[in-house]
């Protein structure tokens, strides 16, 4: 728990994979499976994915360049977006044509990059929003306080006790527009706990946090696994990647370039060279772009870890 | 010498007249619309002027009695509403706005139009239908009331309908506002992406809210027309403006600002005009004629419009609080 003063090293979930970890790997219980599934805009193929399996009841990572499609797979995904070919399933039953709403009713929950706490309810409004299946969003009930109010004690019950599990308890009668961008990502992903959901699709959740936020944001995405939910999440903090995930997934203009454990996946060439370009040797002193500098020095710190 | 006593009488009279009554109700539709919900819809007009003619065309040419023509209001609004929100909802809030302000213009002239003469009346409108709602009056004939309220019997019954619809319309969207429901349309003015991914139907629920606050421009139409005729002229964009400078006058997103809204620019309008219109006529503005005079109230609507939105955004009911953090 969130609560544990000293950060404790995660257990890692292993034998997820069946036969050679690879691009398109088969998992012993994949939650999703996804076939031939790509997205193009005009000319440029964002997503071309030819068989991804995602383990159930684990943590994974979805990691690659910027550029890589990564959030356009996850809009994929969760009926954000549609495919221009391709099936994709969840649990079993697909998901091509469901729209967002409905996916998100099937137990798929997701957040976004960019953070969306909905500014001007209060913190426990936003999480009440979260509940599914409230007789009181039907317009004729909702006028009848006798249809929901049961209900809706309850809802707040619960999205009372979760706010104080992320400690956001003394947040809960402020608008959300009044908490910090670190808050804001805690509550958007309390939110989600909200449904109960069975997949967590988190979209860089550690962008733009305080190192401070950090470490209990990493408690909080491991606490969800140890409940039994599988978590899918897009991160360029490398270190975290290889703390908290026990499966990683690389994607490279579009593609799956690789799969596997975090410390195996690493070391795999097709990896260095979907961050480093084939030429990493060189220089890159005069790179211009912060960005990528970054990611770079990320890599090579690990490569260097590894090694 | 400038008759004070009847300019404040007559401006007294605007609080509850029953076009105060409509222009309230037709701003607590857009209060739905724009302040719960953020939905842009700039054809509120094209609302109102379907419950008027749905209304007068129902007991003119196919003789229905009122309960039925009422119902045939509502139906043509909500089918105006599928038609407006089925392409645009899906897209985002500007075009909603684009396309209400141009299908209320249609409307509009699809109702002045010569061809339908028979049934619309084109140009000059319809009137005779109030013989309905006059035989539904329990109030013995007569003339009631105090000072400046002093009217006839009918004259009272369509106050007080028009004031029981408003008073039920505000007591309806105070219910649901406050439910489950309210609290699904407020989060998707705030981002309809969100919502979505917490598993709402954010189509649904835009449709839901235009067809609610157009059904509530119906019922504002009828209840426009009870003192007066059907014309067409008045069902312009300009009446889409005034509801509009009513609701951020009382704050968009409350139940009491478009109400109170709606009497104070009613008094406010009605004093001004009197009060220039007689200013003129006892040679106090030496340099502007009667029909400048009347004009000029026009232009003031607009600059308090520009003043609300600059310096009281949030309106009179608004929370300042909320405010503070609109990006």
């Amino acid at each position: 728990m969130s609560d544990n003063a000293t950060p404790t090293t995660p257990v890692k979930t292993t034998g997820l994979h069946v036969g050679e970890a690879g691009p398109g790997c088969k998992k012993v219980d994949p939650i999703i499976i996804a076939d031939g599934v790509k997205r193009t805009f005009g000319g440029l193929t964002a997503v071309d994915v030819a068989h991804v399996e995602i383990p159930r009841g684990a943590i994974t990572a979805l990691i690659g360049p910027n550029g890589a499609g990564k959030t356009t797979f996850f809009n994929l995904l969760t009926g954000f977006d549609k495919p221009d070919e391709g099936k994709w399933e969840f649990d079993g039953r697909s998901l091509a044509h469901v729209p967002a709403y409905r996916v998100a009713r099937m137990g798929l929950i997701r957040t976004f990059q960019l953070t969306k706490a909905l500014g001007l309810l209060t913190v426990l409004d936003n999480m009440k929003l979260g509940a599914k299946g409230q007789s009181g969003e039907n317009l004729f009930r909702s006028v009848f306080p006798f249809f929901w109010r049961s209900q809706e004690d309850e809802i707040e019950a619960k999205a009372k006790e979760i706010l104080a599990r992320f400690k956001l308890d003394a947040k809960q009668e402020d608008y959300a527009a009044s908490l910090s961008g670190g808050q804001r990502k805690l509550l958007e992903m309390a939110r989600a706990l909200m449904s109960d959901p069975t997949l967590v699709m988190l979209d860089e959740p550690m962008a733009g946090v305080n190192p401070a936020l950090t470490q209990s944001l990493l408690d909080h995405i491991l606490d969800l696994k140890s409940q039994g939910m599988t978590v899918l999440f897009v991160e360029h903090d490398m270190h975290m990647v290889r703390h908290i995930a026990d499966w990683v997934i690389v994607m490279a203009e579009g593609k799956i370039v690789a799969e596997g454990d975090p410390h195996e996946v690493m070391r795999d060439p097709a990896v260095i060279d979907a961050y480093l370009g084939a030429h990493h040797d060189t220089d890159l002193g005069d790179d211009d772009d912060p960005e990528s500098v970054e990611h770079i020095h990320a890599m090579k710190e690990l490569i260097d870890d590894e090694q | 010498m400038i008759d004070w006593i009847q300019i404040f009488s007559n401006a007294a009279q605007e609080l509850i007249s029953p076009t105060t009554a409509a222009y309230a109700l037709a701003a607590l539709g857009l209060a739905i619309h724009f302040g719960y919900t953020g939905l842009l819809n700039f054809g509120q007009a094209g609302f109102m002027a379907l419950g008027a003619y749905g209304f007068a065309i129902s007991t003119l040419t196919f003789g229905f009695p009122v309960w039925a023509s009422v119902l045939v209001g509502i139906g043509a609004s909500i089918v105006f509403a599928l038609i407006l929100g089925i392409p645009t909802l899906r897209l985002r809030a500007d075009y909603l706005a684009i396309v209400t302000i141009a299908a209320a213009e249609i409307l509009r002239l699809i109702f002045t139009t010569n061809t339908f003469d028979d049934v619309t009346g084109s140009a000059s409108g319809l009137q005779g239908y109030k013989g309905g709602i006059a035989a539904m009056n329990p109030i013995p004939d007569g003339t009631y009331g105090f000072g400046p309220f002093t009217y006839n019997a009918y004259d009272w019954w369509i106050r007080i309908l028009g004031w029981t619809v408003v008073i039920l319309a505000a007591l309806f969207t105070w219910s649901i506002m406050r439910s489950p429901w309210g609290r699904v349309i407020k989060g998707i003015r705030e981002d309809e992406d969100a919502v979505r991914a917490l598993g709402k139907n954010v189509y649904s629920y835009k449709m839901q809210s235009l067809i609610l606050g157009g059904v509530f421009g119906t019922l504002a139409g009828m209840i426009f027309i009870m003192p007066r005729a059907v014309v067409p002229a008045n069902y312009q964009t300009s009446l889409t403006f005034f509801i509009y400078a009513i609701l951020l006058l009382g704050g968009a997103a409350t139940i009491l600002g478009p109400i109170v809204g709606s009497m104070i620019f009613w008094v406010l309008l009605s004093f001004f005009s009197g009060f220039m219109a007689r200013a003129v006529e006892a040679g106090w503005l030496p340099f502007m004629t009667q029909v400048q005079a009347g004009q000029l109230r026009f232009i003031l609507v607009g600059v308090a419009i520009m003043l609300l939105v600059v310096f009281r955004p949030q309106g009179i009911f608004g929370n300042k609080k909320e405010l503070s953090f609109v990006r």
